[in-house]
């Protein structure tokens, strides 16, 4: 019933099966060698961050990062408060959160009405979407720019007077620009459930919108979970709109917000790396957490269900 | 009562569903119309006219293809910023992605510790490239960095032009070979294990069953990674901004048109033609994912 699970269970079995073929007697060990010292070159750039966070500038300037020792949590501390991680954390959250349930509900909406009923304009609408998601977003720029100048907005609903250095345009850009990916993978999944259940739906006398909230958004959950997941990481990742569309330094959502932090730790490589941790956090809790919706998501996209 | 209805097929719907699934097509078509393919078309428009950004609309005169023909004469920073998008266009699709599918088929040889092997290399996929950027700032930085300590050098990796494009691209190249890597292990568990058997049957090495068996049969994904490495070459853009904002070697397309819009001197017509170039670059390249993607319908 469900891709997303079937895949994962695929996954899991190929993993424990080695291929047939494989490593050859003699050779057994070359293939995990090689991988691992693959694996730990990989590594290496974020366990130098993670190290060196914790140890204290003047103990690494004076005796180098080869060094071991002058182990402290001052550059957490620092980092934060010179940072100003709370305000932007909060930024990220408050621009995250209705740009992924925004995204997925109306990618839902349009996958929906296109795997629910054949009509001619289907591909094209598709199509009209997912080409958005593709175009690069600086080529957009100066009309959104421009417009969102230009659009007035009462100051209880924007502070800033203008969609320009609001947070509702970020999230309107992003919600456009993530609907074409989101309503390609959903629709996909959609085509995939039985037209069975719509047929007893409409004998039933069950209007659309009950078929849409009460038979295709529930089985169409692993497929949702795994698109949040995916699009929870990269909404908090985006960077260019943010920088561009906020231009106050306040406003900022967390991963902007590291050009603000540059120029105050530039002389402090230790506390940068505090920074670097404490920014990664959100996104590697949701992969270690979640990395089977992440991985799903990532590749329902890829490879067709 | 709609139950009451006559059962005339499952398409069938009433006038208060018919008001619903438009609206469900409608509201989203004009989000994506409004932030999207208008903004296409204004970017396009703009690029032949002269609009300096501060005047009303209605004072724009067009000026044929002189920001086009200004653009690749008198625009310094345009011909390095074309040839630094081609360089990250041929690392990442001579280097990284090569590697990201290398490291695919070994991981799914399938040997012990496969899950830790292949979380390794792709972590670095969930971090923003502008956090990456930061990141590597560890190794690069020149007073402190971890390879002017170990090297004895001087160099300023980030800053000095003949080498920062080198720089960047290796920490762009760890996060592009985890990408490709993911999407080619699922394509590769995709693939009919009979036909490994087949070949192995047949006698065929293991390098002969990779590219005589399985990379055919990969058509799709194939491409799909291809057009993947061109569009990320394409819009390239974060870590260059966060390190430098695009300047002193490491300027590319994108980079450009934002630095003409935000900056200071905001010349319109300029940006404009610049985004335009990418848009023409980018359309071929959807086009070309869109027909492998939607193939199946």
């Amino acid at each position: 019933m469900s891709v997303t699970s079937n895949r994962a269970d695929e996954g899991q079995q190929r993993l424990i099966k080695p291929h047939e073929g494989g490593a050859r007697s003699g050779k057994r060990w070359l293939l995990p060698l090689a991988l691992t010292i693959i694996s730990l070159i990989w590594l290496f750039p974020l366990l130098l961050a993670l190290v060196n966070s914790f140890r204290d500038y003047a103990f690494t300037a004076q005796n180098g990062y080869m060094s071991w020792g002058g182990f402290t949590l001052d550059n957490y501390k620092n980092a934060w408060s010179q940072g100003d991680f709370g305000l932007h954390f909060w930024n990220s959250l408050i621009i995250t959160v209705p740009a992924v349930l925004l995204t997925l509900f109306l990618s839902a909406c349009v996958a929906f009405v296109v795997a629910r009923f054949s009509w001619t304009f289907n591909i094209a609408l598709l199509g009209f979407f997912l080409a958005a998601n593709l175009l690069p977003p600086q080529a957009l720029l100066i009309p959104v720019y421009r417009m969102f100048r230009a659009i007035e907005l009462p100051f209880w609903f924007s502070e800033s007077g203008t969609l320009l250095n609001s947070f509702q345009g970020l999230i309107l850009v992003n919600v456009a620009f993530q609907t074409g990916f989101c309503a390609f993978v959903l629709s996909n999944y959609m085509k995939a459930l039985p037209k069975e259940l719509y047929e007893s739906a409409v004998i039933d006398g069950a209007s659309v919108t009950r078929q849409f909230f009460q038979i295709t958004l529930p089985l169409c959950r692993p497929a949702l979970a795994a698109l949040a997941v995916l699009q929870t990481t990269w909404i908090y990742n985006e960077f260019f709109w943010a920088t561009v569309l906020l231009q106050q330094g306040d406003k900022y959502p967390v991963t902007s917000s590291i050009n603000n932090l540059r120029g105050q730790f530039f002389t402090d490589n230790n506390l940068v790396a505090a920074g670097s941790v404490i920014i990664a956090v959100p996104t590697l809790v949701i992969f270690f957490v979640l990395q089977r919706h992440f991985v799903a998501g990532l590749t329902l996209g890829a490879t067709k269900g | 009562m709609a139950s009451k209805r006559k059962y005339k097929g499952i398409d069938q719907l009433s006038k208060r569903d018919k008001i619903v699934v438009s609206l469900m097509v409608i509201v989203p078509t004009l989000l994506v119309l409004w932030l999207v393919w208008f903004p296409a078309v204004g970017t396009v428009l703009l690029s032949f006219t002269n609009w300096d950004g501060i005047g009303p609309l209605s004072g724009i005169k067009p000026v044929g293809l002189q920001n086009y023909i200004d653009i690749a004469t008198i625009y310094p920073p345009f011909w390095p910023a074309i040839q630094h998008n081609l360089i990250w266009l041929a690392v990442l699709f001579f280097i990284a992605t090569p590697l990201g599918i290398l490291f695919a088929v070994l991981v799914d040889r399938g040997v012990s510790g496969t899950r830790f092997y292949q979380t390794s290399i792709y972590l670095p996929v969930v971090l923003s490239l502008a956090l990456i950027g930061f990141i590597w700032q560890l190794i690069y930085s020149r007073d402190q960095g971890l390879l002017n300590a170990i090297t004895g050098g001087t160099t300023d990796w980030y800053g000095d032009p003949d080498v920062n494009l080198w720089a960047v691209l290796v920490a762009a190249s760890w996060r592009h070979a985890g990408y490709i890597m993911l999407l080619y292990l699922a394509g590769l568990k995709g693939v009919d294990p009979s036909l490994r058997e087949a070949a192995k049957i047949d006698g065929a090495s293991e390098t002969t069953t990779f590219f005589r068996v399985i990379l055919p049969v990969m058509r799709p994904i194939n491409i799909i990674v291809i057009v993947v490495t061109f569009i990320e070459s394409l819009r390239a853009f974060d870590i260059v901004w966060v390190i430098n904002k695009g300047r002193n070697g490491l300027e590319l397309i994108s980079a450009l048109v934002t630095q003409n819009v935000v900056g200071e001197a905001s010349r319109i017509g300029f940006g404009s033609a610049l985004a335009t170039i990418m848009l023409l670059i980018s359309s071929v390249l959807v086009v070309i994912y869109l027909r492998i993607a939607m193939k199946e319908d």
